[in-house]
């Protein structure tokens, strides 16, 4: 299937493609320049094949050029990485967000960190950087050093205009009235129905990708389960796994297990917690004190079974730190009870019609812009996407577990929380078969020298597809692109509010679970 | 004593505190400077039901105006600054600031980079520091009753130099 794939992108890009390696499932190919966006466009629109990431690398110590990647995933368990170079005397490339929308945020990093311009971008204004940095330092070239901490100068950050009588502007943000994450919300409405909504984030942008660049292998998993906290493990499994590729290690069996169970107890404290905030915010009060209070037993499983609430420190390069093999009937009991509890919940929830009504057709999301916008996660999968990591990219035991992928069509609140309740009773099933299969052995394999190279790590969180992209060179991480799913969704949400009511937006915005910290990093 | 008899010996003490200083409840405003947002979750689950921080006193406002305390987490981004002081120089004295988990103590595991300014304390004075990554919603409690002892001498100290 791949070397076929390949042999198709060849014959009908024949003069453009000038270079192409293969290592475990990825592909990179380097085209000219002035190709990519032809080359993107086809291996999306006509190959049907979603653009994950784009991102770029400072290679200028070891050729002279900037690289941009653009990733993408396809059917078979392989991925495509369209490379090109950008020269430093010419930083442009050409912007690829008028073909494929998903690009928009993509191009606008690049624009920040690297300072190269995506000519022809229907939305050139700065994304990470606010308007008081000053004009000409990118954080992610080599030359710039971490600790720099450059003046804030004056500028200006202009918001999108929405004009006409009766229409005022809503300012909400970065504080908020609840205890959430910060970021800042403009809508534009008449009277009580949203006519614009714009985001504004990166408030908690803390220099991540930079800080990958200075900490060792072992100091990076730790950086990677605090790029979003509830997502802990989905990071620090994708950025082991990124690892390990390169390393060429399997990790043993027994791990591979612990991990996929590690996994699935993040699915289901998440998803709990969200189906709490969509019950707080619809009034429910009875229903999100019983999914809380669903999610803390969660919690405190996760406490006694790895000593961390949000279970960290649990993923190791080569494979998990403590064995849980001890814990199996436990958890087991824990699980039993829980489902009974969350079953009985959801009947209650689901049949409730003052429910009902706040939650059907509120925020939908069509699928077509769910797919322009590459949404992941049960956001995705609510708006007819199916796709699921898991499945799609198996890694740690999936490939060796039945579990279903739950999909739904109509797109709106309503839809992402069933999608939710659906993957909690999976998760469960997962875990029970988890502990029942569990093989026997180390839980460890031991790194002892890693070469250069690159890859790429992949998890399904709670919230969608993670990506890692590490590049090692010397024992140092020269570069690590991480993609939080919340990357992907934040911009649906401009389009799931559009004719809703003002009050209806704390119902979307949860519904749709959105991590700022690991969208800003 | 299990741990939830220490959590509810530890929050009825803090609530006799509290009552004694207010005569109502302790109101805090929570300021994520750019945490990763486990210290949300945290604070988040002081309202389950398991441990119900309402019933000790301790409740969570939506404005620094009526706030006594700010709970600050996160290690203060270079984006957040800004709206950090801003909120503190709206919140009425006398106020505390309690620094909860390891980055707004002292930047935790993102230190001081080009967009991380660090603990708190480099941008205003911190009266409690909280350690943990995230501190467990018992310690929260236990950084709490530290704070409110704090702010009794506090106002004990203005008192004597009215």
């Amino acid at each position: 299937m791949p070397e076929e794939l390949i042999e198709t992108i060849k014959k009908e890009f024949r003069n453009l493609i000038l270079d192409g390696t293969v290592s475990n499932n990825e592909t990179y190919l380097t085209v000219k320049k002035d190709a990519a966006v032809r080359i993107c466009d086809y291996l999306h629109h006509t190959l049907d094949f979603p653009l994950i990431s784009i991102f770029a690398t400072d290679d200028r110590a070891k050729d002279g050029c900037f690289k941009i990647h653009y990733v993408f995933s396809c059917k078979g368990d392989v991925f495509i990485i369209i490379k090109i170079k950008v020269e430093e005397t010419t930083p442009r490339f050409a912007t690829l967000t008028h073909k494929i929308p998903a690009a928009n945020w993509y191009e606008r990093e690049i624009q920040d960190m690297f300072g190269l311009a995506p000519v022809g971008h229907p939305d050139p204004r700065r994304l990470i950087h606010f308007e008081d940095w000053a004009a000409g330092l990118y954080p992610l070239r080599k030359d710039f050093d971490i600790r720099t901490k450059p003046d804030r100068v004056k500028g200006e950050y202009t918001y999108r205009k929405v004009e006409g009588e009766g229409v005022y502007e809503i300012p909400v943000g970065p504080v908020h009235a609840g205890v959430i994450e910060p970021g800042h919300f403009r809508f534009s409405v008449a009277g009580e129905p949203i006519l614009n909504l714009e985001i504004r984030h990166f408030y908690t942008h803390k220099g991540v990708e930079k800080l990958f660049e200075s900490v060792s292998l072992d100091k990076a998993v730790f950086l990677a389960e605090r790029i979003s906290g509830d997502n802990s493990a989905a990071h620090a499994v994708a950025f082991c796994q990124a690892v390990e590729k390169i390393a060429g290690i399997d990790i043993p069996p027994r791990a591979k297990y612990i991990r996929t169970i590690l996994l699935e107890l993040e699915r289901m404290y998440n998803h709990m917690g969200d189906i709490a905030g969509i019950a707080t915010d619809v009034a429910y009060p009875f229903g999100a004190a019983h999914a809380n209070y669903l999610k803390e037993r969660v919690m405190q499983l996760n406490e006694k079974v790895t000593g961390s609430r949000f279970l960290r420190g649990m993923n190791a390069i080569g494979g998990v730190r403590r064995d849980i093999g001890d814990k199996k009937d436990m958890i087991l009991k824990e699980l039993d009870l829980m489902q009974k509890d969350f079953k009985e919940l959801m009947e209650l929830l689901f049949n409730s019609p003052s429910v009902a009504d706040r939650i059907e057709t509120t925020g939908r999301i069509t699928g077509e812009i769910a797919k322009g916008l590459h949404v992941v996660g049960p956001a995705g999968r609510a708006s007819g996407i199916d796709s699921d990591v898991r499945r799609d990219h198996p890694y740690a035991a999936y490939s060796e577990l039945t579990f279903k992928v739950p999909v739904l069509k109509t797109g709106d609140v309503n839809a992402r929380t069933r999608v939710r309740a659906d993957e909690v009773y999976e998760s469960m099933a997962l875990i029970r078969q988890a502990l029942s299969d569990l093989p026997h052995g180390e839980i460890r394999t031991e790194l002892k020298t890693i070469h250069d190279g690159c890859a790429l790590g992949y998890s399904e969180a709670p919230r969608g597809e993670t990506l890692y992209w590490v590049n090692i060179s010397n024992n140092r991480i020269e570069r690590c692109k991480v993609r939080d799913p919340s990357f992907c969704n934040w911009l649906s949400i401009e389009y799931a509010v559009l004719d809703n009511i003002v009050p209806d937006f704390p119902i979307i915005n949860k519904s749709l679970s959105l991590s700022y910290s690991g969208n800003d990093m | 004593m299990t741990v939830d008899d220490e959590m509810e010996i530890m929050g009825q003490r803090l609530n006799r505190k509290i009552r004694a200083l207010f005569g109502r409840s302790l109101s805090i405003r929570e300021v994520d400077a750019g945490s990763c947002n486990a210290c949300e979750v945290e604070v988040n689950a002081l309202a389950n039901p398991v441990y119900d921080m309402e019933r000790f006193g301790i409740h969570i406002v939506a404005s620094p105006r009526h706030a006594d305390m700010l709970l600050v987490t996160g290690p203060v981004t270079r984006n957040m600054e800004l709206a950090l002081l801003k909120t503190a120089n709206a919140t009425p004295e006398p106020k505390l600031v309690v620094a909860m988990g390891s980055c707004a103590c002292n930047g935790g595991i993102f230190g001081e980079t080009y967009a991380s300014g660090g603990g708190v304390d480099r941008f205003m004075p911190v009266d409690v520091y909280i350690p943990g990554c995230p501190p467990r919603p018992q310690a929260v409690i236990f950084g709490l009753m530290v704070a409110v002892d704090k702010l009794e001498q506090k106002i004990k100290k203005s008192e004597v130099k009215v």
